[in-house]
């Protein structure tokens, strides 16, 4: 259980910084539409257009790292398996 | 050709001038805007946070008569159900009755009721429009300043030659206050700014 949990923290970890920097290691809110901005031809305006994108925050970095951490610490909780030798299961019995 | 008939086609010319510019009268512009260019941007920039948006529900109309822009007036109304910043629960706090209201107070306005310090370069007008500036129901006199660029046949342009006519562009940058307007007064200012900063680039239709 230990060695899972360890396991799923290392994996928790690595996804959400790797979902970050592949959405471009926004250090903002996180973004679901991106502006796109346009020149008019005939006015010289510029517009201003939202494409739907995702883009990750630094509060699902931060929520998905203190994820990682929980599991990291809930993996404490359990025992590390010990070796016994022979000597010492002899003296037990 | 012949040096008199060049003084009469002259002449011609400028008589049909002078009774144009006398017969020049001021022009509705409509601001709906199928193409979505027209746009306000709001930017609030605050020691912890800055925060971003636009919105693109522009309609109006405004009275321009290129031959006296001083007596420019109209309205400006921006929906406020088409503010939009990138985050969608920032977006749901924005329009909510804590913030922008948008259920309860639909549309943001301008009515401007003249222009004064029209200075003009061709066909680029600067001036200050002195107006009423409505948003959340609250209503201020602001004196807002404005670049207008009057844009003559250029409606066929615009609009792949499905009409002709004019247009008129208005760019504006300015501020207000936050507190001014009671949008949620009691929230951080080191966190959201007091000061709104406000562009407005429109463009407004005359068809013939």
């Amino acid at each position: 259980m230990r060695r899972m949990l360890q396991w799923l923290a290392m994996l928790v970890a690595a996804a959400t910084l790797t979902t970050w920097v592949a959405t471009g290691a926004h250090r903002g809110w996180t973004k679901t539409t991106v502006a796109v901005k346009t020149v008019d031809e005939v006015t010289g305006l510029e517009a201003v257009t939202y494409e739907p994108r995702f883009v990750m925050g630094i509060e699902l970095l931060g929520g998905g790292l203190a994820g990682a951490a929980l599991l990291g610490g809930a993996a404490q909780l359990f025992r590390r398996k010990t070796k016994t030798t022979k000597n010492q299961e002899r003296d037990n019995n | 050709m012949k040096p008199h008939i060049k003084a009469k086609l002259a002449s011609l010319i400028a008589v049909t001038g002078l009774a144009g510019a006398a017969f020049a009268a001021p022009q509705t512009f409509d601001f709906k805007d199928p193409k979505g260019v027209n746009n306000a941007v709001f930017k609030l920039d605050a020691p912890l946070e800055a925060i971003n948006g636009s919105a693109n529900g522009i309609s109006g109309q405004v009275v321009f008569d290129p031959a006296k822009p001083e007596a420019t007036r109209g309205r400006i109304v921006v929906a406020a159900a088409s503010l939009h910043v990138p985050n969608p629960m920032m977006k749901e706090h924005l329009h909510s009755e804590q913030w922008m209201d948008v259920a309860r107070y639909p549309e943001i306005s301008f009515e401007a009721k003249s222009l004064k310090g029209v200075r003009t370069d061709g066909n680029s007008i600067s001036a200050d429009a002195v107006g009423t500036f409505t948003l959340r129901g609250v209503a201020r006199e602001m004196t807002i300043p404005v670049r207008l660029t009057y844009l003559p046949d250029k409606l066929g342009a615009r609009s792949n030659g499905q009409m002709q006519g004019d247009l008129l562009v208005i760019r504006a940058n300015f501020s207000i206050k936050r507190a001014d307007f009671g949008i949620n007064p009691k929230a951080p200012e080191d966190k959201v700014a007091d000061t709104i900063e406000l562009t407005l680039s429109i463009a407004g239709a005359a068809p013939r």
